[in-house]
């Protein structure tokens, strides 16, 4: 269904023009996920995006493509980093999870410390989200490509 | 019975359209649920966590513990509708297997 290429010229001009600007903006609110509102999860969205319309108007011929397995193993990535976070924390002492006083990189002011760890959180939110939503997209396609898709 | 159910559920929401009126109003300051942590997030929230927005910094230092398992649910649903569209035959009942082997047999 969908690994064959999709629609005419008008619609490839016009995502091309598109997925390069989509996903430097998921970039962008990734890296600015701590000083403005939205973070993780709106930047995965985005980036998702991205790949699946790459993926919708090349079909399999885009150099930009993650297949399944992949994904998926991209996804429990990253939500351990999520996790990973919290467990370097009570390694180096703290007294309850994601304390990031307690981080194993020592910053003068405190709150760098808080900083760095929320960076580190968010990119395993954005891990995690655009992985997911590409591991849908690719259930989707499996089932159309298969013979007997929809008749059991 | 029907009718009497009826009049009973309009009784009911009757009496919450009523008690709406008692709550205090919304974006009043002196609520209670304002008057408790809020005012130590918004005055602490920047040199706590360094961050300048409120919100990440709630989200995402304050109750981080709430956000990790936000996202592992996340994972888990993608995960659990993937393998139910993915048309796999794991855990299925072998009807179809079961009468072409008697087939064979027979033939």
């Amino acid at each position: 269904m969908m690994s064959e290429k999709f629609g005419g010229i008008v619609l490839n001009v016009a995502f091309r023009l598109l997925v390069p600007f989509t996903i430097v903006y998921g970039v962008y609110i990734l890296c600015l996920g701590e000083f403005s509102p939205g973070g993780g999860f709106q930047a995965g969205a985005l980036l998702s995006v991205g790949v699946v319309l790459a993926r919708l108007v090349l079909g399999f011929d885009t150099k930009f493509n993650i297949l399944g397995e992949t994904s998926l193993i991209l996804a429990g990535v990253g939500t351990f980093l999520y996790a990973f976070t919290g467990w370097l924390t009570l390694f180096g002492g703290a007294k309850f999870f994601l304390d990031y006083n307690f981080m194993p990189i020592k910053m003068e002011p405190v709150h760098e410390m808080h900083a760095l760890g929320i960076f580190i959180i968010e990119i395993g939110v954005a891990i995690c989200v655009m992985m997911t939503i590409i591991n849908l997209l690719e259930a989707i396609v499996k089932r159309g490509e298969e013979p007997d898709g929809d008749s059991k | 019975m029907r009718g009497l159910v009826a009049i009973l559920l309009a009784i009911i929401t009757g009496l919450f359209c009523a008690v709406v009126t008692f709550l205090p109003p919304i974006g009043d300051v002196k609520n209670a649920p304002h008057q408790h942590v809020t005012p130590t997030y918004i005055e602490r929230s920047a040199e706590d966590t360094g961050s300048p927005n409120i919100v990440t910094g709630l989200i995402i230092d304050y109750r981080g513990f709430d956000t990790m398992w936000e996202t592992s649910v996340m994972f888990l649903a993608g995960l659990s509708t993937a393998l139910i569209l993915s048309n796999n035959r794991c855990g299925r009942r072998p009807i179809e297997e079961q009468e072409i082997e008697e087939g064979e047999i027979i033939k």
